[in-house]
């Protein structure tokens, strides 16, 4: 067989199909809510952000401190094991400059590029990375390998939740900041191992 | 046990809200197309009719699910129809109670295999019988536009 | 483990476009019924169905499965869907697989369709579900920046230019020329990826798959019943799936390391020792030109960091040593989610046979893979086919 020699379907509409009626269409929208409940490890996850604090779980198991946290190692697949307050700096893992919207509407000539970033904590096992906003920051000088700290909406203004950080903000000026690829790898490696240990000190039931 | 573990306090958020922000633009198809059409201008009921397998679709469909065969021979089938089966709803989708109760039925079309589900209007609830002959009512042609709405419902055959 | 042998014994396809007229289960039937005459079978023949559609929420139909289940020629048939994300059309044929290996059915129909248009205002409102709700919506994310994160992490990594990736996407628009199905075939130049409008830094709009309508089917047979359909049958010789944590900020972005264990399943099945020597022909899943490349190195087709070099030499041309994405791939088909899956297992069951016209890649491969990937960057789905 070749699909040549068969005549295709599907007909292809103009966006002018729908505008002047050519075809006609029916229209729905859906009329629904949710109410997500949070659980455990995200409900005091989003408790503690509300109190300026990043909190994991820690699996004794696998030696893993989790971010965001959770009840269960999905690897282990047994309970974890305690809370974990992690700190609220971290390493840009990747990122990237957006100028679409959620609905890939463009952002305007005016509005600033959002900076969308995977953000690995402080404290928390190496890759454990979360996504977020980074500002205050010029789109050109973000790097990856590039240290960051949370900054917050101030205490009243929190409400419980992951927006009660705003975004993360270069920690030393950016362009000081050496080139990713050379730096990034063997400086984590040196972290993860002293931060396990002064994160264990810390932990807490 | 740490899975069991309770948040004790009420102050904290135990639930996150939000809604998925899409709404949705139908095309009918190539079979819905010629149906909807029909109601809009003329006012009638098209269906497809597969010989082979004996079956007439209302609304028409552009295959035959049967034997997969193409089916683009529209006929006119009219208006008219019986009810198959009904049901009467004396409350709105809130709960609330309805001031005049609904028929909702499904007609199915004189000399066809298919049917429409819609109101019965100008037919009282307590005179409602299975097999009970009906025939459609549109809108103003003006007013219609091309949608299962362009139907007020079906109503008595004088 | 007493399997039973399974072959591809015919195809069907529509064509890829952005707003279909055709009602999705329409565009089932179109495909389903060219499937079908393409080897002279009937629906009578079909023991078993199986679909291959990604999200409800593309089309607001809660029950998708069941509302396509008469276009997909499944009526008062056993009948299941099957949903993977973007890694669907390539698990199709491997949930038709199991019906038939297992040796419940000799004929199994294997349908995938996606209609995206009628979600409005944009497909990207319902991907947005895909983000955890208390996490990472709140964010306001996009589905574009998953694969801007994972392509900056992967440029990165491997020291690899925009550039250098962009020619993926003009290799596989060029040879969606010659697929009757294509959206968006055309023949463009690397500059022209660059310049064209920058979505999410390193995303440019010409890096990424359409939004698509269209749907995919085809029939697979066992050993006995293909033998006598036709004399050319293309076997499916191993299969391969995995899945990766929903965390994926905690992945690896730069490596998928679920698409290598999906497809050191399905090289194990295939007997496969070293699959850059013994795959003559891929189709890995491209809905962004960074992925192919990215998905050439988890499929072990490629060495680590090396695919975009190997691209630039002409390695993945359609006459290069690997052929890549011969069809045209997502880029330049299109990508109606489940349906590119399967239109990527269509391409290399024509060209295995030596029908796929004016794609046909020189030489006679004898192997090829087709590979597609999804959920939350994270689910591999691979099958290795062979003639």
């Amino acid at each position: 067989m070749k699909l040549e020699d068969f005549e295709l379907g599907g007909t292809n509409l103009k966006s002018s199909d729908f505008k002047q009626g050519t075809v006609l269409t029916t229209e729905w929208e859906p009329d629904l809510k949710y109410a997500w409940d949070n659980g455990v490890a995200i409900g005091r996850y989003l408790a503690e952000l509300k109190e300026g604090r990043i909190i994991a779980r820690a699996c004794h198991s696998c030696k893993r401190i989790m971010l965001p946290p959770r009840m269960f190692c999905e690897l282990c697949f047994r309970p974890t094991d305690e809370w974990f307050y992690v700190q609220d700096t971290g390493t840009v893992n990747t990122f990237s400059i957006a100028r679409v919207n959620w609905d890939a509407s463009r952002r305007g000539p005016d509005e600033p590029a959002l900076l969308p970033a995977v953000i690995e904590i402080d404290g928390a096992s190496k890759g454990m990375g979360i996504l977020h906003m980074l500002g205050e920051v010029e789109p050109e000088e973000i790097r990856i390998g590039m240290k960051v700290r949370a900054v917050w909406k101030k205490p009243g203004e929190r409400t419980g939740a992951i927006t009660d950080i705003l975004y993360f903000k270069p920690i030393a000026p950016a362009r000081h900041t050496p080139p990713a690829k050379a730096s990034a790898g063997a400086k984590k490696k040196v972290k993860t191992k002293a931060r396990s240990k002064a994160g264990a000190a810390r932990g807490k039931r | 046990m740490a899975i069991t573990e309770k948040i004790t306090s009420t102050t904290v958020p135990t639930f996150w809200e939000g809604e998925i922000p899409v709404r949705y633009v139908y095309t009918y198809g190539i079979a819905g197309e010629r149906f909807f059409r029909a109601v809009k201008e003329k006012g009638t009921f098209l269906a497809t009719r597969c010989e082979d397998c004996d079956i007439t679709f209302v609304p028409p469909k552009a295959f035959c699910d049967r034997c997969f065969e193409k089916l683009d021979d529209y006929i006119d089938v009219g208006t008219t129809g019986y009810v198959e089966t009904f049901t009467i709803s004396f409350r709105n989708m809130d709960g609330s109670e309805k001031r005049h109760p609904r028929i909702l039925a499904m007609v199915r079309i004189e000399g066809t295999d298919g049917g429409l589900i819609h109101y019965l209007e100008g037919i009282d609830w307590e005179e409602i019988a299975i097999g009970m002959p009906v025939r459609a009512v549109f809108k103003p042609k003006a007013q219609r536009k091309g949608s299962i709405e362009d139907i007020v419902g079906f109503g008595p055959v004088e | 483990m007493g399997m039973r042998k399974v072959a591809i014994v015919g195809a069907g396809i529509t064509k890829f476009v952005r707003r279909a007229q055709e009602t999705g289960k329409e565009l089932s039937w179109q495909a389903s019924k060219m499937a079908l005459d393409s080897c002279e079978l009937t629906l009578d023949d079909v023991d078993m169905v199986t679909l291959g559609t990604a999200p409800d929420a593309f089309d607001g139909v809660h029950m998708k499965g069941e509302y396509l289940a008469d276009g997909a020629g499944a009526i008062g048939k056993p009948y299941m869907r099957h949903y993977v994300g973007g890694g669907t059309g390539v698990f199709s044929p491997i949930h038709g697989w199991f019906h038939v290996a297992s040796g419940m059915a000799d004929i199994c129909l294997v349908v995938a369709e996606e209609k995206m248009s009628s979600c409005h205002p944009h497909p990207q409102g319902a991907f947005l579900t895909i983000f955890d709700h208390t996490t990472e919506q709140p964010l306001k994310p996009t589905l574009i920046w998953i694969f801007a994160l994972e392509m900056n992490r992967y440029m990165s990594t491997y020291g690899i230019s925009k550039a250098d990736i962009a020619r993926v996407s003009v290799k596989n628009k060029r040879n969606a020329l010659d697929h009757p199905s294509a959206q968006i075939a055309e023949n463009i130049t690397v500059q022209d990826v660059l310049d064209s409008e920058t979505l999410c830094w390193p995303v440019n709009r010409l890096d990424i798959s359409p939004a698509s309508d269209g749907a995919a089917a085809i029939v697979l047979a066992s050993e006995r019943v293909a033998r006598r359909l036709t004399d050319k049958p293309v076997w499916i010789d191993g299969v391969g799936f995995s899945l990766d944590t929903a965390y994926w900020g905690t992945r690896d972005l730069c490596y998928p390391r679920y698409v290598e264990t999906a497809a050191r399943m399905a090289y194990d099945m295939a007997g496969i020792k070293e699959p850059s020597k013994e795959i003559h022909i891929a189709e890995p899943y491209d809905p962004f030109d960074y992925k192919e490349l990215h998905h050439l190195e988890g499929l072990m087709l490629c060495p680590r960091g090396e695919a975009a070099r190997l691209t630039a030499e002409g390695y993945t041309a359609r006459d290069g040593n690997l052929p890549v994405c011969p069809s045209g791939g997502a880029l330049g088909v299109g990508n109606p989610i489940a349906a590119t899956g399967l239109m990527k297992i269509i391409e290399i069951f024509l060209q295995l046979r030596g029908e796929a016209g004016k794609r046909q890649v020189p030489g006679t491969p004898r192997c090829g893979l087709a590979q597609a990937w999804g959920d939350l960057m994270q689910v591999g789905t691979v099958v290795v086919m062979r003639i």
